[in-house]
């Protein structure tokens, strides 16, 4: 139904969709090369979403991006959602389809955040085959994003990198690396983020995130951030994002700005310095 | 163990689960809470979102508090967020802090109509023509089918006026007058229209299947002064066919 030509996301920076940006995307600024979307948006059955949707697939290559998967949880997947997926992954044909290393499904219903896990031998093996589920369903490889963590397990078994590549590896999946995340957790969990992109298997990375966080501490004093997206991407993220790039090479990058969304001008601006340095590298 | 995590954070009186810790080892309550702070907020955010003229009747505080009691009780069943809170207005009805508003709970009936609207499928609506263009003869058993967005709230309160008020900054005059109101979105606008007496019960006989005067003899049995011609008369500039149904 789309142009084939547009069905691959170039190294080029990208931005998550918001409507109030319409216009502005659509007259194809020259620092954007693709947009991402949040798959859980479009899954109505008509109207303005979609409409804007359709219009922009139709110019740009999109990535979708699902929030509501719960690939970490320990219940089976929501095969209802699953199958909502499915039927927006086969008329948008997006060029990417990522979700999250967490879980957001309850018991008691879905608590709409990105929920930590204990990465354990155990997780490996329900992630794996949560992961295998979604790629047989959707007929394409997925991408996993490492997540942003306030708080760690006793009971985990592993560290994070081990965790992820052992489940990209098992499950033929990509990676998402979203810098901000990675400065979050090390500085949330006292470790140091350059040798953790130094560790991380560049070569499965299919996307990069960068985006804005909020500075707290926690009841010790000890620094806590949050990944708020509601900010511009700060100097020390910018600076590992560098350091990513040169050590793995360029990577589509995104720009992710979800709450207290800025004016078009501030995006493009930082849309623009991602693509300062991804065209050096 | 991720259960009690989740059960954790709905509930603001349980303790930080059992091996959830800070980097020095010890049990991480205030890292916890910023989990169980994202959820709730989250959730009263989409409320909000779905529900702006509730949200700008009783401000941003006691809506807050408002729906912090819903999303803890009644979380959704699904990531759409999109439809959350379709249990809402119902659960307004029985809020009492909110009982001093009582044409509250039909509000939000209104915001969430229209909500239901602008996600509906979509349909091209029919040409204003259409009851000309079926044979006399044929007018009476005629199926009219409706558009997928069209949804009526009825209300013993003005509120397509409270909305105007609220949303346009319309200068009109609050009498205690019910309304009902005809939702729809022909295009991609989501559209209001105040409906004549007994037009909300001929419509449901409509989206129910029946034809044309078996569905104006529905009204007329529960509104006495239900008349035909009005009724087409809002509903055909409106939009709300989509076509008729082949017999």
């Amino acid at each position: 139904m789309f142009d084939t030509l547009t069905n691959t996301i170039p190294n080029r920076p990208g931005v998550g969709f918001k409507a109030q940006h319409a216009a502005e995307v659509m007259a194809r600024p020259a620092a954007l090369g693709w947009v991402e979307i949040h798959a859980e948006n479009y899954m109505g059955d008509g109207g303005p979403a979609l409409a804007q949707l359709r219009a922009l697939r139709e110019v740009y290559p999109v990535s979708c991006h699902g929030v509501g998967l719960s690939i970490g949880g320990e219940r089976p997947l929501d095969t209802d959602h699953l199958a909502r997926l499915r039927k927006l992954v086969d008329w948008l044909e997006p060029a990417l389809f990522s979700e999250h290393l967490a879980w957001s499904t309850h018991d008691s219903g879905f608590l709409n955040d990105l929920l930590p896990l204990p990465y354990t031998q155990a997780a490996v093996d329900r992630i794996v085959s949560h992961i295998t589920q979604v790629q047989d369903v959707l007929g394409k490889q997925m991408l996993l994003e490492n997540p942003s963590t306030y708080v760690a397990f006793a009971q985990s078994e592993m560290d994070e990198i081990t965790f992820l590549r052992e489940i990209a590896t098992r499950s033929g999946c990509g990676l998402l690396l979203d810098v901000n995340n990675v400065f979050v957790s090390a500085t949330n969990q006292d470790y140091d983020p350059v040798a953790y992109i130094d560790a991380f298997p560049l070569d499965h990375v299919g996307e990069i995130h960068l985006g804005g966080h909020e500075e707290d501490a926690d009841e010790v004093g000890a620094p806590l951030l949050i990944d708020t997206h509601s900010r511009p991407v700060v100097p020390d993220v910018w600076q590992l994002y560098a350091h990513t790039i040169a050590r793995g090479g360029p990577r589509p990058t995104l720009i992710e700005w979800d709450n207290d969304v800025p004016d078009w001008p501030v995006l493009e601006a930082e849309l623009t310095r991602a693509d300062q340095v991804l065209t050096h590298a | 163990m991720l259960e009690g995590f989740g059960a954790a954070l709905l509930d603001p009186d349980a303790k930080v689960p059992d091996g959830v810790i800070r980097p020095d080892g010890h049990p991480a309550w205030r890292r916890f809470t910023v989990y169980r702070n994202n959820v709730v907020s989250s959730l009263i955010d989409a409320l909000e979102t779905g529900f702006p003229t509730v949200a700008k009747l009783v401000g941003t505080e006691f809506f807050a508090a408002m729906a912090g009691v819903f999303v803890r009780a009644h979380p959704p069943s699904n990531p759409l967020m999109f439809k959350y809170g379709a249990a809402f207005p119902d659960w307004i009805a029985g809020f009492r802090p909110a009982s001093s508003l009582p044409y509250l709970p039909d509000v939000a009936r209104l915001d969430l109509a229209r909500r239901e609207a602008f996600h509906a499928a979509d349909a091209a609506p029919a040409a204003p023509t259409l009851l000309a263009e079926i044979a006399p003869e044929a007018l009476d058993t005629a199926r009219l089918r409706l558009l997928p967005s069209l949804r009526v709230v009825t209300s013993s309160f003005p509120i397509l006026t409270i909305w105007r008020i609220n949303h346009e900054g319309a200068d009109l005059p609050l009498t205690q007058t019910a309304q009902s109101v005809l939702i729809l979105r022909p295009e991609m606008t989501v559209t209001m229209w105040p409906l004549p007496t007994g037009a909300d019960t001929f419509l449901m006989a409509l989206s129910d299947g029946a034809p044309l005067a078996e569905a104006a003899e529905a009204a007329a049995m529960v509104h006495r002064d239900f008349d035909l011609s009005t009724t087409m008369q809002t509903l055909i500039p409106a939009r709300a066919f989509a076509g008729v149904i082949d017999a």
